[in-house]
């Protein structure tokens, strides 16, 4: 049985949708991550599970019980909130029984939890601290140990990493993996941030524009990207989406010409290709830097990004299509340069008029 | 060249001194020294040391007005703070209608006391007043509001409360604005009833405004003055008289310098004793919050 299922949920405010006709299954304990730009409909779905906000059509069912229509705190789910939202005159201790309390758990239980969840979070010694005596890391702490004394079953972590420093934010990412292994029950994290959902995630749902864009494990996403939404979404720095049209032949794989003239050999079926123009789509590690004339096509320098074990090469094309190719760490490349790309169409994607992708097949 | 540095600095603050003193400190010592003679408004008087004091320890009247002060401000300080509350927490949402709702619950801020103890006297007036013809309605004597010993307090309150109502209102609506809406969806999940909601969240969360208006209360009603003068002058048989009209009455009426201004430091120290005592009880109650 799936933990989590959502149904057809639709969400409108007056005039405005945000969310349409959303569906999702997640299996016991799995780890999924919701991952879109702002405005995508991302945290409206987390706030409708917990029941924050209301929805206008649809279901929501966990462990096979419909919750859409119980108040938030009788529905099983626990929430760590962007800003933690801690009680400021409550201990830490306070904090995490508040619910228990309303809930009706027994005291002794209730020390015995927090005890407990203490310890995980090696905040023991912050017990009978307020929150407003303690820095952002431990508070976060306490925001996840007033979510795990409830033992729910899902949580809902709604960019919990945001309002950390970089430092911090890679240890907490680290922690978040330990715990989900600790606790038994299924995870929901909401994010913009593409390495949290890749590190963390089970499956990535990726959302735009109201809708689910694709879900699928974190490297299917990268490596098949449903659409050119996805495609560009997912991965640093974004996918190149080249113009191009599909050359006739009797290749089994598709054989397209970019804008610049420039052939590439994919290895795209033909026969899934559909006809009218098409998008090539090519990550930084498929086009190679090459002397000029020794590559696919020939290219302009414009800007180059130097991340210490590769470098970046932003260069246009002779028809000015942008295009970024990698090269090595110690790159001598010099900005305005002319450049030759040696342009891999193994692994590139081919994207229709629908903005549907088409893949490689893999390699025999 | 220090010395001269440290003279100009005074410079720039002498204008803000000078009127300080002038129109602060020079009056404050001036009503202490005034409290320890015998003086009337036209012509030197006598130093008496403790003279006033001795004399209005032993004055009934000014005993009975302490009282009617202390009173008075003990029924209007609760039911005004907790009438601000309430009315800030129904009104304190993004709606047209509680906009509405808020400036006129406020208005009444604005209006002098006259206006307000004008209204209040058609209100209040037994015969032809608002409550008296609804008493008149019902088939009962209507009551003489203004005139009977027993309830001329409660209805100079209830003219205060109405009057004062919409600033309290406004720092405690200031204050729930304050609180994060995230703490209420925390709340939500932790599947806490709106009472408790209301008292481990709400309220706790208010507590610096809720002193605030406390302390501000009290010290304002201590000096209720004008509307016990406009609506009853003090009656009946001194039934409403409170401080302030007291020291009023002594240095206007009577001309008692001295005896009035004596009255007004004893006030003024009660005043400041109370004030202190509110703060050092609720920064108490706060080392006992941070204890548990």
């Amino acid at each position: 049985m799936p933990s989590l299922e959502i149904r057809d949920v639709s969400k409108a405010y007056g005039a405005t949708p945000v969310l349409d006709r959303i569906s999702l299954a997640m299996e016991a304990r799995e780890f999924i991550a919701f991952l879109g730009p702002s405005g995508s409909g991302k945290s409206t779905l987390l706030r409708i599970i917990a029941g924050l906000e209301t929805l206008d059509e649809g279901e929501v069912r966990l462990d096979g019980e419909r919750i859409d229509g119980l108040p938030p705190g009788r529905r099983g789910v626990a929430m760590v909130f962007q800003h933690y939202a801690l009680y400021p005159h409550m201990s830490v201790r306070e904090n995490m029984a508040f619910g228990l309390r309303n809930a009706g758990v027994p005291k002794a239980e209730i020390e015995a939890r927090i005890a407990e969840a203490a310890r995980i979070l090696e905040i023991e010694s912050q017990l009978d601290k307020k929150p407003g005596q303690m820095s952002g890391g431990q508070r976060q702490r306490v925001a996840i140990g007033r979510a795990i004394v409830k033992q729910p079953k899902l949580f809902l972590l709604d960019e919990p990493l945001s309002n950390l420093d970089a430092a911090l934010r890679m240890r907490t990412r680290i922690e978040l993996a330990q715990l989900r292994r600790r606790v038994d029950a299924a995870l929901i994290m909401v994010t913009h941030d593409q390495a949290e959902a890749m590190t963390l995630a089970d499956r990535i749902v990726v959302m735009n524009d109201r809708r689910i864009q694709q879900v699928g494990a974190p490297m299917e996403i990268y490596a098949r990207p449903a659409n050119t939404f996805v495609a560009r979404f997912v991965g640093s720095p974004a996918m190149t989406l080249a113009p191009a049209t599909l050359l006739d032949g009797e290749g089994r794989f598709a054989r397209v010409r970019l804008g610049c003239g420039a052939e590439v050999e994919t290895r795209v079926k033909r026969s899934a290709v559909p006809n009218g123009p098409l998008q090539v789509g090519l990550r930084p590690e498929m086009a190679a830097v090459a002397p000029p004339g020794g590559g696919t096509a020939d290219a302009e320098v414009v800007l180059l990004e130097r991340l210490g074990e590769r470098t970046l090469v932003y260069a246009r094309l002779s028809d000015g299509q942008e295009i970024i190719a990698e090269d090595k760490g110690d790159s001598k490349l010099r900005v305005g340069e002319t450049i030759g790309l040696r342009i891999d169409g193994a692994a590139a994607h081919l994207f229709g008029p629908d903005g549907v992708g088409h893949h490689a097949e893999p390699a025999e | 060249m220090n010395g001269a540095r440290d003279w100009r600095g005074l410079l720039f603050v002498a204008p803000f001194l000078s009127l300080y003193s002038l129109i602060l400190i020079f009056p404050l010592f001036r009503g202490v020294w005034l409290s320890l003679n015998r003086v009337d408004l036209f012509g030197d008087g006598h130093f008496v040391g403790a003279g006033n004091y001795v004399r209005l320890a032993h004055d009934p009247v000014f005993g009975t007005s302490l009282v009617n002060t202390f009173e008075v401000t003990l029924m209007i300080v609760p039911v005004l703070t907790m009438l601000a509350l309430l009315l800030a927490l129904a009104l304190n949402n993004a709606g047209k209608g509680a906009a509405l709702l808020r400036g006129i619950f406020f208005s009444s801020a604005v209006l002098s006391v006259t206006i307000v103890t004008l209204i209040w006297r058609f209100v209040l007036a037994p015969d032809s007043g608002l409550i008296g013809e609804l008493w008149k309605s019902l088939g009962w004597e209507p009551l003489a509001f203004l005139s009977a010993p027993g309830l001329v307090l409660p209805a100079i309150a209830v003219t205060t409360i109405w009057w004062s109502v919409g600033l309290p209102m406004l720092l405690f609506l200031a204050g729930l604005q304050q609180i994060p809406g995230d703490m209420y969806e925390a709340a939500a999940l932790d599947d806490s009833s709106r009472w408790t909601t209301f008292w481990r969240i709400t309220l706790p969360s208010l507590r610096r405004t809720l002193v605030l208006v406390v302390m501000l209360q009290t010290a304002a009603q201590l000096q209720l003055f004008g509307q016990a003068q406009l609506l009853t002058a003090g009656g009946p048989s001194g039934g409403s008289r409170t401080a302030v009209l007291f020291l009023f009455e002594t240095a206007f009426g009577r001309w008692e310098l001295g005896y009035a201004s004596a009255a007004a430091e004893i006030l003024f120290l009660i005043i400041l004793a109370v004030t202190f005592l509110q703060y050092w009880s609720t920064a108490r109650g706060a080392e006992g919050g941070d204890a548990r």
